[in-house]
């Protein structure tokens, strides 16, 4: 052949290309299972308000914590490596610092990317998580039947996201703190209320509870009669 | 080593690495002054920053793989990545990772200990493995939805840790100290590290470039080679088979650090200008 001298050259560059691209695919795999995994959020971590759903939020927080620094109350922090949260990216805790639910939402204002969306201008309407009374049997108010309403009292929309409802079992009568869904922001000021030393009453991202939000635990299809 | 009859002044010498260290900590005390001290120049971190309340500084990188996950990109980081791009393409691409970056500090100094240990192993991937790892991510970005290397980016993870709080991004820091101490040398910026090849794209068409003006007074001495963390850049440039060739080191590769300058105890080098056309 008369490109002998030519395909030597060649063949060892189109070698050298596929070992590459071979090499930047399993790097790819493996860096492409590390990021679906790191879709998962612990149900203790709740994200700032207007904060797209998990899997868009993703694509859109660049873990830039301009959030973070924009939150007059330190309630927002960016995730360590280790936390459990996507490193860089930002969360808070209710137990230990809520949100104060600012009028301005100086957080969302904050968001360079709108991974905190604009569309979000009124606090009431965001859907940070949802409070559920995790453990009726510690509640002070259901247990005991006392006269506790920690958590009634620091929600700061009480009496529609929650209220003290008077219940009856065995002829017990006592009141029962109970959240109103539609108007729970999640905000966690009853969590960190809560005087048992665990939180009776926990926020969880909005999905673990209402299964017809995407990234639910369980399919749509499968859940009959959910909210 | 060198041939100079005059021996330079230790500032003569270490001037331009001096100087790239002064910015390297400069930007990162700009950044720290906020929480510690409550003045707030520039706030965030090297994703995306507000300077002086005002202008937004978007890392174009971080922006361009959200956009390929699927975000729709918003005003305010669009034009913080254009602002950064442009001041890039400006004054050369890599310059991010000679004057910004620090992860620059922890390679240079593996690099460092690395030539006192006299450790010889050696493993030199392809140059363009970086531009490979530069694509995976963005791939894996549109597959997956997702601003991918950032979940393990060193460079970004010891920043926004010494800014934000660190947890185990040391782990990170070290294994990159590690590699460039034990397994490659300069291994990580000069090989690996995707953001440095994106910013030497945008490096291709940069402004300032450092120029070989005097190479008829070269010695071959080498001290330049030796001390380039890219010293293919040099050759077309300092020693080119055609006379005329232009003495600018036209290379994206090239990171703008200035080392060559401080060893040349000819004066071969210059920064300057990118379209000087003959040698001076």
């Amino acid at each position: 052949m008369a490109d002998n001298e030519a395909k030597p050259g060649r063949r060892q560059f189109v070698a050298s290309c596929i070992g590459m691209a071979g090499s930047a695919g399993v790097l790819g795999l493996l860096l492409g299972t590390y990021s679906e995994q790191s879709k998962a959020r612990p149900a203790w971590a709740i994200r700032p308000p207007g904060a797209l759903a998990e899997e868009d939020f993703a694509a859109a927080c660049v873990r830039c914590g301009l959030c973070v620094r924009a939150c007059p109350f330190d309630t927002l922090k960016l995730a360590e490596l280790g936390d459990g949260v996507t490193a860089g990216t930002p969360y808070f805790v209710a137990r230990q610092v809520p949100c104060e639910m600012c009028k301005d939402i100086p957080c969302v204002e904050a968001c360079p990317t709108g991974a905190l969306s604009k569309n979000l201008t009124d606090i009431r309407k965001a859907e940070m998580g949802v409070a559920v009374l995790t453990s009726r049997d510690t509640c002070y108010a259901v247990a005991r039947g006392a006269n506790c309403r920690a958590c009634y009292l620091a929600c700061p929309i009480k009496d529609e996201a929650i209220s003290m409802e008077r219940r009856q079992t065995d002829g017990r009568g006592y009141f029962e703190p109970t959240v109103h869904r539609d108007k729970c922001t999640g905000c966690g000021k009853c969590e960190e209320a809560c005087v048992t030393a665990e939180a009776s009453i926990k926020v969880l991202p909005r999905d673990l509870v209402r299964h017809d939000r995407p990234g639910g635990p369980v399919k749509k299809s499968g859940v009959a009669g959910n909210r | 080593m060198t041939t100079t009859t005059h021996p330079r002044s230790f500032l003569a010498r270490n001037q331009w690495l001096l100087a790239r260290r002064t910015s390297q900590i400069a930007i990162l005390v700009l950044f720290l002054i906020g929480p510690w001290f409550s003045v707030w120049w520039l706030k965030g971190n090297l994703a995306s920053s507000v300077f002086l309340d005002t202008l937004p500084l978007t890392d174009p990188l971080v922006l361009l793989q959200s956009y390929v996950g699927g975000h729709t990109i918003e005003a305010t980081a669009l034009v913080g990545a254009i602002t950064v791009f442009a001041i890039y393409a400006l004054i050369g691409g890599r310059v991010y990772c000679s004057w910004v970056c620090p992860i620059n500090i922890v390679t240079d100094a593996a690099h460092w200990l690395r030539t006192k240990l006299h450790i010889g192993v050696n493993w030199q991937p392809r140059k363009a493995t970086r531009l490979w790892i530069l694509g995976a991510s963005l791939a894996v970005s549109a597959a997956a939805g997702a601003i991918a290397w950032e979940l393990v980016n060193p460079v970004t993870m010891l920043q926004r840790g010494l800014v934000f709080g660190l947890g185990l991004a040391w782990i990170i820091v070290l294994a990159v100290f590690l590699f460039d101490l034990m397994v490659s040398r300069r291994g990580w910026c000069s090989y690996l590290c995707p953001v440095g090849a994106f910013y030497g794209i945008a490096g291709k068409v940069a402004l300032i470039r450092v120029s070989a003006v005097r190479r008829s007074a070269c010695t071959d001495c080498g001290d330049c080679f030796r001390v380039c963390p890219e010293p293919h850049v040099i050759s077309p440039a300092l020693k080119p088979r055609d006379p005329n060739t232009s003495p600018v080191i036209l290379s994206g590769d090239c990171t703008n650090c200035g080392r060559c300058l401080d060893v040349c105890a000819d004066d071969v080098f210059e920064m300057g200008g990118r379209f000087r056309k003959r040698p001076g």
